[in-house]
Parts: structure tokens; C-alpha cells; sequence
């Protein structure tokens, strides 16, 4: 080798990175893996091939699970969690401690391991997914010990069906598994078809941590196998990280099976950079959001908004900076860009950039290998909201772009997607920033940063992005549930009886919608009788299109989700206030709908609701949370916007009330299906909610079959969370529906709420969006 | 290795611009994330290693600056500077002999370096305008320039007044590196901005723009007598600077990091910080140069190790 010639190209060289000690692993279990259940390797079955996406070379066979496998792995954590769900705390924390300990001192094996699987940049693997894993078990390791104390109303859900995807194989495992484990709950995961080595490998850690034997299962295999977890009837718990597309279809799957599920899907982020922005660092932003991890990231910037009067001047600086960008063997320790995951992806992302018919096209003249699955960095400029490309997302090195003009219109670019996973903004502005962070839909911000990760900061998403948060407190809430035991509603019907005439003036109910009272689209009404048989009054049968002007209502009414709590409060008390003053009245309507004589104690009650989501309007608001960066993490509870609910039919007024402070205590817009016995306690609530300065939209009411409206709200794209305290049937009907737009539900499934001991927090998770704001600062 | 010469690329400087100036931002958390994982993002190995840091010893501007230098002092440091690696070393690695990239001293020592280095090439390089704090008379800061060129030396580090910064008195500024340009003469003028002692990196990029505007042939971090000097963040910031000087007005700039520079590693980390943000133009010693004492010996101890494959000592190698 010429040293002369190096010191005049000053070239890199190559830096590889040695293979030895998992070559050794691979080579130590045949290159033939079974699924890891009960603590052992099982015989390999059905086996299929899984390559090193660089080179194309065979790492290993590995076995497609059966329907008997999975069946024993089920079977094993079942056992398994007897005992682990019992175990004191301190053990399980031990157990996880342990993990994390093995994870760093195995951490160069798994490191290369996961390039040699995966494709991506051995500095990545290195530096980012496995520091990331440890950290992840650590932080639950506390979260395990500290459980009885922070969490003492929640116990584990039982066995959770984890399925995760190649992009971060490792880091998706501890994502899902060590907030699992330290719950007390069990696992049956599926590491994605191409990447299932560094899943097999922690198996093996798992025993190494002396972890019981069918607390971590690994099963292997392709979206069959996955579909079978999803389905099968022993899983209490669905956790997925995916693509939208197959996100939906487990929500279809799971709905109305009672299992408890979180889906953590794809996005189309954007990145945002306003005028007086650092851009060298804004550029550098970029490099580690849309060209990291070949941009197979579900968080990735990859919808650049620039501001108009930079546009120029900061793409040409993307320009010349990804051309410095180094795309090749993954293992060599000076590559940015490895390969991609497999020569489909590759073609799709080729396919979908190829079929641009609009915008310009710039690649960086990488030097890039001729076998192996690599993509240049891609800049498509000029494109336009319009363009598909500005809106599907690619799932590659491919970065979109497109201007603004003001603040406002950055938001309303930024929003306009049907997801809502993560953002990025760029200004030395302060007010800017933390303005426009609560202003962007999305489940993770970040303020002149990008793809900043913790276990202690929340991250997940909203709209067709998923529901559930990993990370944080938060995170522990979708792998628990309340202590309490439930029983089973039963089947409640309206009372019967005949119309006859009443002597009294005939009462007109209808709808409540946008602050008025409305009658049904459907032109139908039906007959309420009480408890006796006696006719009372006849209620309006709504119908889908009711519920299209209740939505339209409350999207008018957009300014109430902005109002601030001590606001918020106000109203809530005022209506205490005006329900006080007619309590006489309701009580008594309440024991003649009811056939009851506690009407006088429910009111009291819902007085006293009210006065507690009053209470909670200005104190429920988001924490800070302890990242390791120089700066902070905020959490912070937005409005999850529009929330539909079905009303439980028992507990009319406490129950409606309920489920109404609730909501508007958070700043949402409530759209509410009145019991369907005793709709006349909701119609009866119009005139209190006029009287209590609420405003118009932010409330309506809706009377008539719960069956009949549970689609069609379910259905409804602008509807941001649907709620049912109805029957089991409704139940189903909401999660089926909902996929189509994947929102948020929370259904009963059949089972009784005690209204009376409310679980508040329950009702005030539900009511908001967890969003988590990263704010680096610091000068000088 | 003989100089070559820059004249016709050397920077002239512009009028000053203080839109521009104040449209400088630099985000420090980012910067320093940056920073962080650049050794991480770039590894240079073997062969590819050795070469690098022969390239850095090309780069050294070979100093020293204390109350205690004598003639006999600066005539070692001249020594070393011709041969700065072992023969035996230099041989193995199949070179000829390389050298520093000058040989950095105080005004009364300029005489006596330009002596000693006469044909070799290497360049004399004075601290000038009352180095460290430049807070003399302006007329004795210039006088002392002139009398440095006069004296031999090629090339002078001058030293801005904080002040100025501090104050956002950029047109005191320009002045002040303006006059000192002119009094250099044909002698490169390094623009000492003392980093650690302007409050922010927002303020080191706005100051390396004014000395870019002024004339500065070289813009270098520190004197080595401040309490921060060099750090990858404030490189960062000003090799950003140089390049968005150099987009706009097509003309080059050097960087010199001085003080805390002193391992092996470290030069590596700064030549790839070099090459990713301001590219091959820019590695050599024309346009880089670290100003260090203490580098040179943790360099040759790797390039030992290169050739034999054990690790080095200290004492294996010469002294200044």
C-alpha cells in the first residue's frame, strides 16, 4: 500500500469490522434454529432461508412455526405465568437488571449480529439500537421494582402476543419485552421473517439470566405465524409494530376478542425548518432522521417543509451533503448508508420513486456495490401536497420535499396526513417552537433535534400511525390493568308497555347537535315507557347523518380543545352548579325511569363527578420527564380531539355525566349515544347544558339504537377515539370499525364500570394523547 | 515537503455584510450531537491510519510560547521540526523525510527560528497584536505585525479583541482584522477568535464570518492560554463558517484548531471533520493546521507501533 498515494486522496479505506464471534455463534447452533420455548430450543422445523441483506449470503436457516409450536409456546407461558405474575417484585427487577447486564456485556456480539441480519451500518447497531436496548431494560428493571408502590392498582394482563418488525429487531424486542416482563406478564414473540437471529440470541440470555423457563418465548416464522398469535384464544395482550396495512388487519382480527391491544404503525413525518433556523445543523437534523437505518424507520423525517425564502439555500446544502454520505458494506465502521432489508423493499422503493411524475429526482453519486441491496440517498424536490409521493410513505432513503410561507401554513402541511407519528422542528425561536409543538398531530416532537429515543419518554403514535405509547409510564399502562374484578352486565332491555294518551302536554325530545336542539334526519321516532309500562314520551331515532352534523358541530367547535384547564373547569363546575339547582327534578325522573328510589343519590353523585373532573380540568397536564440529554423531555396530555361514547344504559345520568365531565375536562369534544332505557334523562340535560355557557359543537347528544350508531361512529374518520359502555356486540362493532381509520376505542366488552368508585385516571388516560416534546437547549 | 503557494486563492476578504452576519446561527445541542458521533462515524485504519497521521504531522504548526523560551529553546524545537519522525520510522514506511507545517514562536524568536529553518522550507510563523489578550495599543499591535514580517516570519497569528463580540461591535471588528491584514503584508494572517472566551458558539460563528469579511487568511480557535481552547463543537462551527463563506463568495479559508489537541486519535477525528464538512481542498497544509506541542510525540508512538506492531514508548522518540 502506498502511503504516499493515501496522503494525497486522504482516503477512508475500509474499517470492517470482525464477524469471528457470531460467525462462531451461527456456526455453534448448525445455522439451524428452532423457536426458543420453555427456556430450550426446540427441533428445527419447516425451515427457511434468512440472508445477510449486504452480501445475499446464507446466515442461517431458520423454522417456521406450527400451529403446535405456537401452541406449546403459549402453552409454556401460560405455565410460566403462574408463577412470574407472583413473583415478588424485587425478583422480577433482579431477572431484568440481569438482562440488561448480559445485553452489555454481550453487546458487541448482538451489535454485529443485527448488521450481519439486517443490513444496517454497523455504527448504528453499535452505537444506537443495542445502547438503546440495554437502556430499555434498565429503565424497566426499576419500573419492575418500583411497581407496588407507583402502580398499586395494576396487575398484569397475563400472556402478550408480541410481533415486531426487521427495522430494529433488537430494540423492538426490548421495546416490547421489557415492559412485559416487568409487569409480570409472559411473551410468546415473533421477530420479523428476515431478522430473527438477534431475537434467538437473547433467548439464549434469557436462560443466562436465570429468567424461569416460559417467561420469554421466541417463535419464528413469517405473517402466518403471526396471524395465529393474533388469533389465538390463550393471548390476553396484542402488541405490533408494523405497517398500517397489516396494523389494521389485527385491529379487525382482535376486535370484540377482549384482548388488549397496541399498534405502533407506519408515518409520513415531517421535518420542518423555518427561516431562522440553524441549517448546517438542520441539514445534519436530516442525515440522522431520513438517513438513518436506510430510512426504513417509522419515524423518519421524510416530508421536509421548508420555508420558502430558504428553500434554495438549504436544499443545495442537503444536496452537498448527501454526497459526503458513505453507502456500503454495513460492517465497514465508516459507512452512514448499509443496504436495505431485502431485494423487495428495494424494488418497492425503486418502484415508488420511479413512478414520480412529478418533482425532480436528485441522487447522490455514491460509489455503491453492484450485488447487495443498495439504495442511494434520494432528495425528490418540488413536489407538491398533492403528489403521492408527499403522502404514502416510501420506507427508504427517499426524502420529500416541499415550502411554506408561514407558521400556520407549516402546521396545517404538517397535519395534512393520515398519520401522526413523529415531528421534527427547526428555528432558534423559542416561542416558535413550543408554540407549534402542540399544533402538530403526532405522538412524538422534536425541537432542533431528530429520532431521539428513551425509555423513559413516551413514543407511538396517533391517527393511522397506532394507539398505545411505548416508553415511559405510559408505556406500562397497555401491558396492565386494573385490579378490580368485573362482572358481566347481562342483557338489559327497555322497558315495555303500551302508548296511551297522557294528560300532561306532550314532551317533544330530540337531538342535541351544535348547541341546538334538532330533530332526527330519519324523521323516526319511538316510544320510552318507564319502569311501570306507562308511556312517557317518544325519542328520536338518530341516524348516520346525525352523526355526520354532530362532527361538523364539534369541528367547529375546534376552539374549545384550546381552551385552558382553570376554563375548562369553570364549566364543568357551573353545570354541577345548574344540575344542583334542578336535582329534585332529575331525582324523580330518575326513579320513574329506573324504577328505582336511589334517583336522589345518583344526582348527588353526578354533582359530585362533575365537580371532580372540574377538579382534575387544570391538574391532569403532563410531566417532565429525566432523558439523558442536556435539555428536556416533556410529556404532555393534548385532547385526543373528538370522542364519540356510548353511553351504559344502567346509570343514565351518572354514567352520561361521567363519561361527558370526562372528556370536556380534557378539552375534548364529546359526541354522546344516550342510554337507550332511559334517553330521557339526556334529553332532560340539554337545557342544563345551555345554561352552563357550553359552548355550541363542543357537546351533542344523540338518541336511538346503540347497535344501529356503534358503526357508523366507529366509521367515522373524524372521530378521534370511540368509547362503549354498552353490550358485548357494540363492543365488537366499534373495534371492527375503527380499523378502517384506526382510532383509539375503549370498550367494555360486556363487562360493568363501578360508577360509583370511579377509577378516574382510567377515564383521564383515556381522555387524552400523551405526546412527548424533546427540547435540547443549552449555550455558551 | 516543499510549500506550495496559495496567493492566487488567497482570500481578499469582502465588504462588511452585517445581515449576514446576523443571519449566523448555530444550534449548540445540536452542534455537539454532531460533534459526538463523528470519531464514531468515520474509522481509518492500517495503513490508511498511518498515512493520516503523516498527514497530520504535515499539518502541525510546531509551537512553542512561554515566558521561559531562549534561543537554544526554539533552535531544537527548529530541529524537530525538519525531522519530526525517527529516520528509521519515516524509512520503513517508505518515505522520504517529511516535515512540519511551520514553526510557531513569539516575535523576539522569529529571528532565530527563520535561521535555523533557512532551506528547509518550513515557515515561521509569530503570535503577534500583544497575544494572549490583545488589549496593547492598536498602533503597537500593527507596529508588531511589521515587525515581525520584517523579522522573517510568513505567517502571523493575530489575536481579535473579544471585546468587539462580546459588544456585537462588528464593524469594530472588521476594522480592527482589517488593519491587521494590511499590516501583514504578504504574510498569512491567522485570525485568533480566543473561542472560550465568546460566550457562545452563536458568537464564534458570527466572529469567524466578520474575520472571513476582514480579510483572515486562517481563522483559528485559540491561543492555548484560555481555559477552553480547541473542542469539536466549536470546529464545527467554524469550518461551517469557512464553508458558507466559501458558497458565497467562492474564496477559501483555513482552519488551525489550537491548544487540547493532543492525541493521535483526536488528529484523526479532526482530518475526518475536515474532510466531511469542508472536503479534499481543505487537507493540507496550505488550509489545515493544528496548533500543538504535545501531539507530535503521541503521533510518532502510532506510527512506531505501525511499523514494528508492538506499542511505542515515549523515550524511543526525540525530544524538541
Amino acid at each position: 500500500m502506498d502511503i504516499k498515494k493515501i496522503m494525497e486522496k486522504m482516503d477512508y479505506g475500509t474499517a470492517p469490522e470482525a464477524v469471528d464471534e457470531a460467525q462462531n455463534w451461527l456456526l455453534g447452533h448448525k445455522n439451524r434454529f428452532g423457536h426458543f420455548i420453555d427456556g430450550a430450543f426446540t427441533e428445527p422445523e419447516a425451515c427457511f432461508t434468512t440472508y445477510n441483506p449486504a452480501d445475499r449470503s446464507v446466515l442461517a436457516e431458520i423454522s417456521q412455526a406450527s400451529e403446535s409450536s405456537l401452541d406449546k409456546a403459549v402453552a409454556s407461558a401460560q405455565s410460566a405465568f403462574q408463577s412470574w405474575s407472583q413473583e415478588a417484585p424485587h425478583k422480577r427487577a433482579k431477572s431484568l437488571y440481569a438482562l440488561a447486564r448480559l445485553l452489555q456485556k454481550h453487546s458487541r456480539l448482538f451489535a454485529t449480529l443485527e448488521t450481519l441480519d439486517n443490513g444496517k451500518p454497523i455504527r448504528e447497531s453499535r452505537d444506537i439500537d443495542i445502547p438503546l436496548a440495554q437502556r430499555h431494560f434498565y429503565y424497566h428493571a426499576g419500573m419492575a421494582q418500583l411497581m407496588p408502590i407507583e402502580m398499586p392498582e395494576r396487575m398484569p394482563l397475563g400472556i402478550c402476543g408480541q410481533i415486531i418488525p426487521w427495522n430494529f429487531p433488537l430494540l423492538m424486542l426490548a421495546w416490547k419485552v421489557a415492559p412485559a416482563l416487568a409487569m409480570g406478564n409472559t411473551v410468546v414473540l415473533k421477530p420479523a421473517e428476515y431478522t430473527s437471529l438477534t431475537a434467538l440470541l437473547f433467548g439464549e440470555i434469557c436462560n443466562e439470566a436465570g429468567l424461569p423457563k416460559g417467561v420469554v418465548n421466541i417463535v419464528t416464522g413469517d405473517g402466518a405465524v403471526g396471524e395465529r398469535i393474533v388469533t389465538h384464544q390463550d393471548i390476553q395482550k396484542i402488541a405490533f409494530t408494523g405497517s398500517t396495512e397489516v396494523g389494521r388487519k389485527i385491529r379487525q382480527a382482535t376486535a370484540g376478542s377482549g384482548k388488549s391491544l397496541t399498534l405502533e404503525l407506519g408515518g409520513k413525518s415531517p421535518f420542518i425548518v423555518f427561516d431562522d433556523a440553524d441549517l448546517d445543523s438542520a441539514v445534519e437534523g436530516l442525515v440522522d432522521s431520513i438517513w438513518f437505518n436506510q430510512g426504513q424507520v417509522c419515524c423518519a423525517g421524510s416530508r421536509l417543509l421548508v420555508q420558502e425564502g430558504i428553500a434554495e439555500k438549504l436544499i443545495h446544502k442537503i444536496k452537498t451533503r448527501m454526497g459526503t454520505l458513505r453507502i456500503g458494506s454495513p460492517l465497514d465502521k465508516s459507512i452512514d448508508i448499509g443496504a436495505i432489508i431485502d431485494p423487495i423493499q428495494h424494488k418497492r422503493i425503486s418502484d415508488m420513486v420511479n413512478s414520480a411524475d412529478a418533482g425532480d429526482v436528485f441522487q447522490a453519486q455514491c460509489e455503491t456495490k453492484e450485488e447487495g441491496c443498495f439504495y442511494p440517498p434520494t432528495l425528490i424536490t418540488g413536489l407538491s401536497p398533492a403528489d403521492p409521493l408527499m403522502q404514502e410513505e416510501i420506507f427508504g432513503p427517499v426524502l420529500t420535499t416541499t415550502t411554506f410561507r408561514t407558521p400556520k401554513e407549516a402546521i396545517a402541511l404538517a397535519n395534512n396526513t393520515t398519520y401522526g407519528l413523529a415531528a421534527s422542528i427547526w428555528s432558534e425561536n423559542i416561542n416558535l417552537c413550543l408554540g407549534i409543538a402542540p399544533k402538530i398531530q403526532a405522538g412524538v416532537i422534536w425541537i432542533n433535534g431528530a429520532n431521539m429515543f428513551d425509555a423513559n419518554a413516551g413514543f407511538g403514535g396517533m391517527k393511522e400511525s397506532g394507539f398505545g405509547r411505548e416508553g415511559g409510564k405510559e408505556g406500562l399502562l397497555a401491558y396492565t390493568k386494573p385490579k378490580r374484578s368485573r362482572e358481566l352486565i347481562g342483557n338489559i332491555k327497555p322497558f315495555e308497555g303500551s302508548i296511551a294518551a297522557s294528560e300532561h302536554i306532550d314532551r317533544t325530545a330530540k337531538l342535541y347537535i351544535g348547541g341546538k336542539q334538532s330533530r332526527p334526519d330519519s324523521g323516526y321516532s319511538h316510544p320510552v315507557f318507564d319502569a311501570d309500562g306507562k308511556f312517557i314520551a317518544h325519542v328520536p331515532k338518530a341516524n348516520r347523518k346525525d352523526i355526520r352534523n354532530a362532527v361538523e358541530a364539534a369541528n367547529a367547535a375546534a376552539s374549545w380543545s384550546a381552551t385552558t384547564g382553570h376554563q375548562r373547569a369553570q364549566i364543568l363546575y357551573y353545570m354541577g352548579e345548574n344540575l344542583s339547582a334542578r336535582a329534585a327534578e332529575f331525582a324523580v325522573l330518575l326513579d320513574r325511569f329506573t324504577g328505582k328510589s336511589d334517583g336522589e343519590l345518583e344526582v348527588e353523585q353526578s354533582i359530585e363527578r362533575l365537580f371532580a373532573f372540574a377538579a382534575y380540568a387544570d391538574k391532569f397536564s403532563g410531566e417532565l420527564r429525566d432523558v439523558p440529554i442536556r435539555g428536556m423531555a416533556l410529556k404532555t396530555h393534548e385532547p385526543c380531539g373528538i370522542i364519540g361514547a356510548i353511553c351504559p344504559q344502567k346509570s343514565p345520568l351518572l354514567g352520561l355525566i361521567t363519561v361527558l365531565a370526562a372528556g370536556l375536562s380534557m378539552g375534548n369534544r364529546m359526541i354522546l349515544v344516550a342510554s337507550e332505557i332511559s334517553p330521557l334523562v339526556a334529553t332532560e340535560l340539554y337545557q342544563i347544558l345551555d345554561t352552563s355557557d357550553v359552548p355550541k359543537g363542543s357537546v351533542s347528544i344523540l338518541t336511538g339504537s346503540h347497535q344501529d350508531l356503534a358503526a357508523p361512529l366507529a366509521a367515522h374518520m373524524d372521530i378521534a377515539a370511540l368509547w362503549s359502555f354498552s353490550s358485548t356486540e357494540v363492543s365488537k362493532i366499534v373495534e371492527t370499525q375503527s380499523a378502517l381509520n384506526l382510532k383509539r376505542t375503549w370498550v367494555n366488552h360486556g363487562y360493568e364500570t363501578d360508577w360509583e368508585a370511579l377509577d378516574y385516571s382510567e377515564f383521564l388516560t383515556e381522555s387524552i394523547e400523551p405526546k412527548t416534546i424533546w427540547i435540547p437547549f443549552g449555550e455558551g | 515537503m516543499a510549500q506550495k503557494s496559495i496567493e492566487q486563492t488567497r482570500n481578499s476578504g469582502t465588504d462588511l455584510n452585517i445581515d449576514w452576519i446576523n443571519a449566523q446561527q448555530a444550534n449548540t445541542s445540536a452542534i455537539e450531537r454532531r460533534a459526538s458521533s463523528l470519531g464514531a462515524r468515520r474509522s481509518v485504519k492500517k495503513h490508511y491510519q498511518t498515512a493520516w497521521l503523516l498527514k497530520a504531522i504535515t499539518c502541525i504548526d510546531l509551537t512553542t510560547l512561554s515566558g521561559d523560551d531562549t534561543a537554544e529553546r526554539v533552535k531544537r524545537l527548529c530541529d524537530k521540526a525538519k525531522q519530526p519522525v525517527r529516520a528509521n520510522i519515516i524509512e520503513a514506511l517508505g518515505l522520504d523525510n517529511i516535515a512540519v507545517g511551520a514553526v510557531c514562536v513569539y516575535h523576539d524568536m522569529v529571528e532565530t527560528a527563520v535561521e535555523r529553518l533557512a532551506g528547509s522550507g518550513i515557515p515561521v510563523a509569530a503570535v503577534s497584536t500583544g497575544f494572549p489578550a490583545g488589549l496593547s495599543p492598536l498602533r503597537l499591535r500593527i507596529l508588531e505585525i511589521e515587525e515581525s514580517v520584517k523579522a522573517g516570519a510568513r505567517e502571523i497569528d493575530i489575536v481579535i479583541s473579544r471585546r468587539h463580540v462580546l459588544n456585537q461591535n462588528w464593524q469594530a471588528l472588521y476594522d480592527e482584522v482589517q488593519a491587521f491584514r494590511q499590516a501583514c503584508g504578504p504574510a498569512h494572517m491567522k485570525a485568533i477568535l480566543a473561542t472560550g472566551e465568546l460566550g457562545s458558539l452563536r458568537n464564534v460563528a458570527r466572529a469567524s464570518m466578520v474575520a472571513m469579511m476582514a480579510g483572515a487568511d486562517f481563522i483559528k480557535t485559540s491561543t492555548g492560554k484560555e481555559s477552553v481552547n480547541a473542542t469539536l463543537p466549536v470546529s464545527l462551527v467554524m469550518v461551517r463558517a469557512i464553508r458558507n463563506f466559501y458558497e458565497e463568495t467562492g474564496q477559501y479559508v483555513g482552519y488551525k484548531p489550537a491548544g487540547g489537541i493532543s492525541k493521535a486519535k483526536d488528529a484523526l477525528t479532526y482530518l475526518s471533520l475536515i474532510k466531511e464538512e469542508l472536503g479534499h481542498p481543505w487537507l493540507n497544509n496550505d488550509m489545515f493546521r493544528f496548533g500543538a506541542s504535545s501531539l507530535l510525540g503521541d503521533i510518532e508512538r502510532q506510527l512506531e507501533h505501525h511499523v514494528t506492531g508492538a506499542y511505542s514508548a515515549t523515550y524511543r522518540h526525540a525530544l524538541a
